[in-house]
């Protein structure tokens, strides 16, 4: 009795409907999402063969051995440890995987901040905005990330530039979050300040509430590189290479030892970038 | 022509505001307002007019509206009724782009918590007011650096606002305010987050800058020592609405009603009220036409043991007492000339009964007030104490 009251209604066709969506968004955007897919892959082929594999490895390691000496108040600790973990991944004949995942690590971030601190703006000028966007940040934070490799794999095949939408679409919330949230914690004095003198709504934003809000968008770009970090082994499951591909080739093949190896290099990788992202922020 | 005109302006917070207006018309408290609709009504009516070169002070508890009703000023509140005149322009039927005009050209704000720019130096803060109306770099730092001389900030133009003390702070925010060279400042609470030793500086400061030019200023402050010491005019806020207006003197001596008297009935009356607010009408003889037989005639009548002489102009003389009188009508001495004394202790009329203390107590006479040689009102101790008592005749029609 109690069931067919559950039952009243038939199953609802959400997934049907999802997928209808997708097929829809996929033909009707065809045109922009087929270019996007070439040039991208293009680009992070270009940038990852003949940028970052291009530098000899001694010299890249020294290079962010000094970035992280200068960033991190002229101290040895991080530095060190960039020449030792950077030399590890080397040593241990990661060095390719890693360009290719520092590529779409980059690429993801990189987007992710274009696009995310625009809308935590926005978010924080309108109400309307924050109301509905909210939610969808939630959604996106919490759907688990594997579910985003579908419609990235129906948009842009796989590879890499799949792999980036994925980690866009994972990593962008903390931006938009931070951003917002930096933007409303500006003092009510220096807002009602830059009004009282006369400030136009851009004057205001770029002379007075970003630099205050400098900091906290700052360490909401930090976790989106974290996030995006975090992506690199899923998004590997629909043929993004790098050292995430690594780690799911050996959970295939039960290897442990290779397996500890590549995650031992994204550690590392994510060690250095934390830190030197961190620093960043706290310099002045 | 005032610079300010301020017409029942009222600003009413929540959502059903037209109900709420409608019972404040009706003359419902704020009280009853907040029950029946859920609004607070943050300024109920306030009208007043500001007239150029005044320091006009607001001044109120916290929670009487004072701050809400200086933002209504410029609007970074929106009112919810009345309108407010800037030069006889009505700000508040303005559109945005006009608005944001008068406020870089007319009006500038100082803040209580000083509001200044942490990522900018001194100097840019000082500049933010000219730099976003896009005055050419020269110009303007040449503005800000004049502006920061004028409040003895001169050398501190590369530091950040978190390297200066409060004082200091303030001084910075005082003078980006004035590197627009607006009509009209408004501070809001500006000293009241200093200490009292740097507050007071700043308000000898400002009145000395007033002095040189002749802004026109609305400050607001909960400190009626403050509001006293500043204030041409004030204007006292209570749940909102504006109880008196008047020149501290009038607030002091004529409270409008029982709050205001109990509000000011711990001040300090000695450094507000001056000579003239307690001086008498002086009992004199004319040297020209009197001599000591009338004087002492005189003094028998009103109960003197001195009475005071002057000339046929009432240019003070000096004074003779009893005791001279009565010898030189035993020795039938006629002029009046040759018994007169000149060493009574002399004030004007704006002395502060404070500064009359000491020389009245050293005085055996009473003292003289004096203008332009021409005496104008003597000022016996039992006067001193009574208005310091808060008694007696004390006239503010003097002022």
């Amino acid at each position: 009795m109690l069931n067919s009251l559950l039952d009243f209604i038939p199953k609802l066709p959400i997934a049907e409907g999802t997928e209808w969506v997708t097929d829809k968004t996929k033909e009707t955007f065809a045109f922009l999402f087929e270019p996007i897919k070439k040039y991208l892959n293009e680009f992070m082929g270009f940038f990852t063969d003949d940028v970052l594999l291009a530098i000899p490895p001694v010299i890249f390691i020294l290079a962010v051995a000094v970035l992280a000496f200068f960033v991190s108040g002229k101290k040895f600790g991080l530095a060190a440890f960039s020449i030792v973990g950077l030399w590890l991944i080397y040593n241990q004949g990661h060095w390719e995987n890693l360009m290719n995942t520092v590529t779409l690590v980059l690429l993801a971030s990189i987007l992710s901040v274009i696009i995310g601190v625009p809308i935590g703006i926005l978010m924080s000028k309108s109400k309307i905005a924050n109301t509905i966007i909210t939610p969808i940040l939630d959604f996106m934070q919490t759907m688990p990330a594997f579910v985003y490799l579908i419609p990235a794999v129906a948009f842009f095949s796989i590879g890499m530039v799949p792999g980036v939408f994925a980690s866009l679409i994972f990593a962008t919330p903390p931006t938009v979050r931070f951003t917002n949230l930096g933007i409303r914690q500006v003092s009510s004095e220096l807002v009602e300040a830059a009004d009282a003198f006369g400030s136009t709504g851009a004057q205001k934003l770029f002379k007075v509430e970003l630099p205050m809000a400098k900091s906290t968008i700052m360490a909401g770009i930090n976790q989106t590189v974290m996030l995006a970090l975090s992506m690199v082994v899923i998004a590997s499951m629909i043929g993004a290479k790098g050292l995430g591909r690594e780690v799911l080739s050996s959970l295939q093949r039960a290897e442990v030892g290779t397996g500890f190896v590549a995650g031992l290099g994204i550690v590392i990788l994510a060690i250095i970038i934390d830190r030197i992202t961190q620093n960043m922020n706290k310099k002045k | 022509m005032s610079i300010i005109q301020v017409e029942k302006l009222t600003k009413v917070f929540g959502k059903n505001t037209k109900q709420a207006l409608k019972l404040l018309n009706e003359g419902k408290s704020k009280e009853a307002i907040l029950k029946e609709t859920g609004c607070t009504v943050g300024v109920n009516q306030a009208s007043f007019s500001v007239e150029q070169g005044e320091i006009f002070v607001i001044m109120g508890l916290s929670g009487s509206g004072k701050s809400t009703l200086v933002r209504l000023i410029n609007r970074l509140i929106e009112p919810t009724m009345g309108s407010i005149f800037i030069d006889e322009e009505d700000l508040s039927k303005m559109d945005k782009t006009a608005l944001r005009q008068v406020r870089r050209e007319k009006l500038s704000m100082v803040f209580q918590k000083f509001g200044l720019f942490p990522h900018r130096t001194i100097l840019k803060n000082a500049e933010y007011g000219l730099e976003i109306q896009d005055v050419p770099k020269e110009v303007r730092e040449k503005k800000a650096k004049e502006a920061l001389e004028l409040v003895g900030l001169g050398n501190y133009l590369e530091q950040f606002p978190g390297q200066l003390s409060g004082g200091m702070q303030q001084r910075v925010g005082l003078a980006r305010a004035l590197a627009n060279d607006p009509k009209v400042l408004l501070m809001d609470e500006a000293f009241s987050a200093l200490d009292p030793l740097i507050r007071k500086e700043m308000q000898d400061e400002l009145i000395d800058l007033q002095t040189t030019m002749q802004k026109t200023i609305v400050f607001i402050t909960h400190d009626l020592d403050e509001a006293l010491r500043l204030g041409d005019r004030i204007a006292l806020m209570k749940d909102g609405s504006i109880v008196q207006i008047g020149t501290p003197e009038e607030i002091l001596v004529h409270p409008a009603n029982d709050y205001v008297e109990k509000f000011v009935e711990d001040v300090d009356k000695s450094k507000v009220l001056s000579a003239q607010h307690i001086m008498k009408r002086p009992e004199t003889i004319n040297v020209e036409k009197h001599g000591p037989r009338v004087a002492l005639e005189r003094m028998r009548e009103e109960g003197l043991s001195s009475i005071f002489v002057v000339d046929g102009k009432r240019n003070l003389k000096g004074y003779i007492t009893a005791d001279d009188a009565s010898d030189a009508r035993k020795k039938d001495i006629r002029d009046v000339q040759q018994i007169i004394k000149t060493d009574m202790p002399t004030v004007n009329k704006d002395t502060a009964l404070h500064d009359i203390f000491s020389i009245i107590y050293d005085s055996q006479v009473p003292v003289t007030v004096v203008e332009e040689g021409k005496l104008v009102g003597v000022i016996v101790r039992g006067s001193v104490i009574a208005a310091l008592a808060g008694e007696g005749e004390v006239n503010v029609e003097n002022a």
